[in-house]
Parts: C-alpha cells; structure tokens; sequence
C-alpha cells in the first residue's frame, strides 16, 4: 500500500473514531474510541517520519493518559447521559417508558429549556471554525510537498531537548509536580 | 502526493469536531476527552510542519502539549471527582452555583 493510501485509511479511522466519541452516550466507549482515534493518528506520526512521537504516542497517550480517564469513570460507576437521576436532580418528570437512559427524540421532549439552544449553537460554532480553518489553509499555497530531509532519529530530538530546550524540558517537570500536589489535594476526601 | 495541506485539513476537522463535542456533550468525562482531541490535532498540525520545515522542533513541541495534556487531565478529573463527589452528577447543568 502507498502512503497515500494509507493516509486516507488513518485519517479516516481517525475521524470515524473521533466522531464516535462525540456520538456516544457511555462514557466507557468514547475512552476505548478515542484509544482508536489516537492509534490512527500514531500511524499517521509514521508517516510522516515521527516514529518516536508515534510510540509517545502510544505509550503515554493512550497507555497513561487514557487508562487515567477509564480509571476515572469505572471509579464514578461510568454515570450515562440523561439517566432519570439528571433529570429528578434538575427538577423534570422523566418519561413513563425511559429505561434509565433516553432517545434522542425523548431527550428532545424531555429538554425543552436545558441544552438543546446550546448545542445547536456549539454546533453551528464547530462548523464556522471548520470552514474558517479551512478558508484559511486553502489560502496560502507556499508550502507544497515534504521536503526530503526529516529528523526521525531518537539521538537528534534527544540532544535538541536537553540543550535548545532544557529551561522547558525543567520547568515541565515543575508543571507535573504541580498538577501531582493539585490532584491529591482536590480529589482527597475531607478529614472529619 | 499526500502535501502538509492533507495534514492540515485533516487537522482542522478533528479540531472542529473537539469543538462540537465541548459545546454539544453534557457529560464531563466527555468535554475532557473532546478537549484531548482538540490537543491531538494541534499536535498534528505541529508534526506535520516539523517535517515539511525539516527540523526536529515540531516533535518536541508535542512532548510539551503531551506533558501538559497529562497535567489537565489529572487535574480536571480530579475536579470532575470532587464535583461528583458533591453532586452525584456528572452533568455540567448540575453546577450551576457560580451563574449570575
């Protein structure tokens, strides 16, 4: 297969993928999608020379980052969307006939003041970015095809990052350490 | 011919639908996963300007936002954990108190 066509198949698995996530109303299956949406886009990483930042990719992202987020909502017992709960809680007769979880259409009865306004709007906000973006790299044609030369090698970025950006790299460490203490310190239960 | 233009525009539609996702989901867990995406196809964009400009840069800027990313994630769940923890809910109408 060309890179070509490889292109297309991740970028498509990566939308696809990511689309899903939106679409879903289990939160355990948006995780495990975005886990899909970020392997199509560690082989989109390979082909364009990356192949470190693909295996981060990988390892940090959807090893780390994700099992964090699926730790997160198997420990808050993976709340659905729209559960008759939300809506006693918020003040609104659910359904005779909802099993827990709603239908879009009964969602629709159902939220006549809450949400629906503000998602069409994100709606209409996310495809007026899409164009613009859009508009804008449609504009300028300077840059064409890749180059040939690529910095792929570990020993390169490795050199790079301890001496152009050793002050980032340090204060990046600083960062992690600060969002540690912060975590523990929010997410700890109140001593009695 | 893949070009950077095929990178970019691929880029901008997962950034659009990050967007679509914060403003369309009323799950917590799920605006903090659209916001991840969104971070995935800015790092995207910075890869694939790093190879068209040849340079080793656009890498390591990544490692940056992936450093931050984990750093918002561990934080915001924590938060989405306290709020939870206050009002057995994860969605975003429930938190209403800091509304005029």
């Amino acid at each position: 297969m060309g890179s070509e066509t490889l292109f297309y198949v991740f970028g498509t698995i990566a939308i696809a993928s990511s689309l899903m996530v939106i679409g879903q109303r289990n939160p355990v299956y948006s995780v495990l999608l975005l886990i899909a949406s970020f392997g199509a886009l560690s082989g989109l990483y390979v082909l364009l020379d990356a192949p470190f930042v693909a295996v981060i990719q990988i390892i940090v992202y959807a090893g780390a980052i994700m099992v964090l987020f699926l730790f997160v909502v198997m420990l808050l017992n993976a709340p659905h969307e729209d559960t008759e709960e939300d809506l006693a809680r918020l003040g609104i007769e659910p359904p005779a006939s909802s099993d827990g979880q709603l239908d879009a259409n009964q969602a629709a009865i159902v939220y006549p003041r809450i949400g629906r306004g503000p998602a069409r709007f994100g709606m209409v906000l996310a495809l007026g970015l899409l164009v613009e973006l859009w508009w804008a790299l449609t504009k300028g044609h300077e840059t064409g095809a890749f180059g040939t030369a690529a910095v792929s090698s570990v020993a390169a970025l490795g050199r790079s990052l301890y001496s152009d950006y050793a002050f980032a790299f340090e204060v990046t460490s600083v960062l992690i350490l600060v969002a540690m203490v912060g975590a523990v310190l929010i997410a700890r239960r109140e001593p009695r | 011919m893949v070009t950077i233009d095929h990178y970019l525009v691929l880029s901008a539609v997962l950034f659009a639908i990050g967007t679509a996702g914060v403003f369309v989901r009323r799950n917590l867990i799920t605006i903090l996963l659209s916001i991840e995406i969104m971070l995935n196809a800015v790092n995207l964009s910075f890869v694939a300007f790093g190879r068209a400009l040849g340079s080793g840069d656009g890498q390591l800027i990544v490692f940056f936002v992936m450093t931050v990313a984990a750093a918002e994630a561990a934080v915001g769940l924590a938060i989405v954990i306290g709020l939870f923890r206050h009002r057995q809910s994860l969605n975003p109408d429930s938190f209403m108190t800091l509304k005029w």
